[in-house]
């Protein structure tokens, strides 16, 4: 499935400064269960937005409406654990577009690549004053410039090189997958396949 | 020039490499659940497009399975309709399926190794993280997400870059008592959870060349619990006397062919890694978790170390303790427990279940205890019952499920209840894992069943 095209995305953001969020918090397991890809983002953060009888906990970001907009900013080694793409799915359908940390798990990072969510690896300390400067201010703006490779925070003008492989950022910048570029080779893999051992 | 095991078994699978970009490598064996697969499907169907190559694919249900009653009807309408999906989309693409109730069904990564699916030198993936377990075998072996499993489903192939490689060598031997879920959350512990993100890690050393296939399974299995794609062990003599004569392993000439493969498979004299650590093993002591992620682990007679003493955010870590009910310093040992589940693809083996019963036999679960006891596969549920085990697990009070994920992640109805605890011989401590509100203790089978039968973290060794 392509997906929408990426260039560059000036938003506010939500600021989570946990360390090491995992993929159960972003999406528990018990709602897995769905065969088709809808309504994930209603249970994005589940136990760490909705107390047990199902309101809201007020204390949580995402309920907390000084904090909007398309970018989800998470402490160090954001989305470890478990592969499931949901998670990714579930930030997407919530209306998040891009996901800033100083550090991502590999699987996390490869599903969110694969549906045209970006994310957006810091340095420590530019995380840090991310945060700083949305808890002054939660109205401010980051940038991030794919084309570029660049985050700003817009208020400061400060910023932040990042990185992607060109194959990847010309897949989000024209909004293509991985599963159009594997079918175009398909004759070049079935040679392949023809001389494996196993 | 000289190789990593790692790179021989990458490289040899390479279809197309793309400047400054991933690699296709093409994927010998697909293993496919009833969870991470509907949506794939779903994108195969839309694309006008069938599976590339069913018989490199392999189908079973393991992860929303009930453990009790798996002859009548599912009642849970939702896992009942994702299994429905994926039995007609097995049969819609020709692939084998292991539905509920099968002989050969049990959780993914049992079954792979039981059936000689998983073999040495081989690319295998899964729509679950815990993939890295068949490196085991000296395979390729890692977890992908849905959009990856449909273009495996599709063309074979997956892209990735080439991840950076790691060693790690445990020297020595094992203390008695000292299982190979220990040496596991040892490492974890010592490296985190994100310590060994973006390496492959090969394991070596004469820990892990003592240890049983089952126990190079557990260690494998725990891989991407520090990050990790996966993990790596060079096929030696045990691995190809686990294969031989397998359903799905290579026969007569066949077989020949694939071991002039098999021998080429270790990592070269003078081939160099990313990354390499030294551990000793006889420095680990029995192991359990007092936080919530896997690297949160300490030796069980040790204290919770304080907030100050580690690097990182203390925010984080008193967050972490919180949720536990525990307090920097405190003793693991003598603390109370509600739950105890053995099972998994991690320690859900029949070696689990023996070292699971050592312990237990002659004495009797505590009565305030509540144990879930779930073989990895039907194969391994007909070995409990064969070498007498069940019997001396009946006489201590214990029962068991019938296969499947089960408590583990809780997708069923195996849910672990608000604020009780649990020792739990599987993978994942983090909050709400066995259940929304559930505080999980990981350690091997050793220590669950030290805690079965006393009611509280025990230290197993001053139960023999």
């Amino acid at each position: 499935m392509a997906y929408d095209k990426f260039n560059i995305l000036k938003s506010s953001a939500v600021p989570l400064p946990i360390e090491n969020i995992d993929t159960d918090q972003i999406i528990p397991a018990r709602f897995l269960k769905a065969t088709e890809r809808v309504g994930f983002g209603d249970n994005l953060f589940r136990d760490w937005r909705y107390n047990q009888d199902n309101s809201l906990k007020s204390d949580f970001p995402l309920n907390d409406n000084r904090f909007s907009g398309k970018i989800l900013v998470g402490g160090k080694n954001f989305g470890s654990g478990s592969s499931r793409e949901h998670a990714a799915w579930a930030v997407y359908d919530y209306g998040f577009r891009c996901v800033v940390s100083s550090f991502f798990a590999d699987i996390f990072r490869n599903n969110c690549l694969n549906i045209g969510v970006l994310p957006v690896q810091t340095s420590a300390e530019f995380l840090q004053k991310i945060f700083d400067v949305i808890e002054s201010d939660s109205d401010t703006q980051l940038i991030i410039d794919l084309p570029k490779q660049t985050i700003t925070i817009d208020s400061t003008g400060a910023f932040e090189n990042f990185e992607i492989n060109s194959y990847k950022k010309e897949n989000m910048l024209n909004g293509f997958d991985d599963i159009d570029y594997l079918m175009n080779i398909k004759d070049q893999i079935g040679e392949f396949a023809k001389n494996t051992p196993l | 020039m000289s190789k990593t095991l790692f790179d021989k078994v990458w490289d040899s699978h390479v279809v197309q490499q793309i400047e400054d970009g991933p690699d296709v490598l093409f994927i010998d064996r697909h293993l496919v659940h009833e969870v991470t697969s509907p949506v794939a499907f779903l994108g195969l169907k839309n694309r006008g497009v069938k599976v590339m190559s069913p018989k490199r694919t392999f189908a079973t249900a393991d992860h929303n399975t009930p453990t009790i009653n798996q002859h009548l009807p599912v009642a849970d309408p939702l896992s009942a309709n994702q299994l429905k999906a994926l039995e007609e989309n097995a049969k819609a693409h020709g692939i084998s399926y292991w539905g509920l109730g099968h002989e050969k069904n049990g959780i993914v990564h049992v079954v792979g190794p039981e059936y000689g699916i998983t073999q040495p030198g081989a690319t295998i993936v899964c729509g679950d993280s815990h993939t890295s377990t068949h490196g085991a075998f000296g395979a390729i072996a890692f977890g992908i997400g849905t959009s990856e499993v449909e273009m495996v489903l599709s063309t074979q192939c997956i892209m990735q870059p080439k991840p950076k490689t790691m060693r790690i060598n445990v020297n020595g031997s094992l203390s008695k008592w000292v299982t190979p879920k220990d040496v596991a959350l040892f490492i974890i512990s010592q490296l985190s959870t994100s310590g060994a993100t973006g390496y492959f890690v090969e394991y070596a050393g004469e820990v892990f060349r003592s240890l049983s296939m089952e126990g190079r399974m557990t260690v494998c299995n725990l891989s991407i619990e520090m990050g990790a794609r996966g993990g790596i062990i060079a096929p030696d003599e045990k691995t190809f006397e686990y294969i031989k004569d397998r359903e799905f392993t290579p026969k007569g000439a066949a077989w020949d062919k694939a071991m002039n493969y098999w021998s080429t498979l270790s990592t070269d004299e003078d081939a160099t890694f990313d990354k390499e650590y030294t551990f000793d093993g006889s420095a680990i002591e029995p192991m359990i978790t007092y936080g919530t992620n896997p690297g949160m682990g300490m030796r069980i007679s040790g204290g919770i170390p304080t907030a100050e003493s580690l690097d990182g955010g203390v925010a984080t870590y008193k967050k972490s303790l919180d949720y536990m009910g525990y307090k920097e310093g405190d003793s693991m040992i003598g603390k109370k427990i509600d739950f105890v589940f053995l099972g998994s693809c991690t320690n859900g083996r029949i070696e689990d279940f023996r070292a699971f019963t050592e312990i237990v036999e002659g004495k009797k679960k505590a009565d305030h205890v509540t144990a879930w006891l779930v073989p990895g596969s039907h194969k391994v549920l007909n070995a409990i019952k064969e070498e007498g085990l069940l019997d001396t697990l009946q006489a201590a009070g214990f029962e068991l499920r019938e296969p499947g994920c089960s408590a583990c992640l809780a997708m069923n109805d195996d849910k672990i209840p608000a604020g009780k605890y649990a020792v739990s011989t599987s993978n994942r401590n983090f909050e709400g894992r066995q259940g929304p509100g559930s505080r999980t203790l990981l350690a091997s089978p050793t220590v669950a069943a030290a805690a079965a039968v006393m009611g509280v973290v025990t230290d197993p060794r001053s139960l023999v």
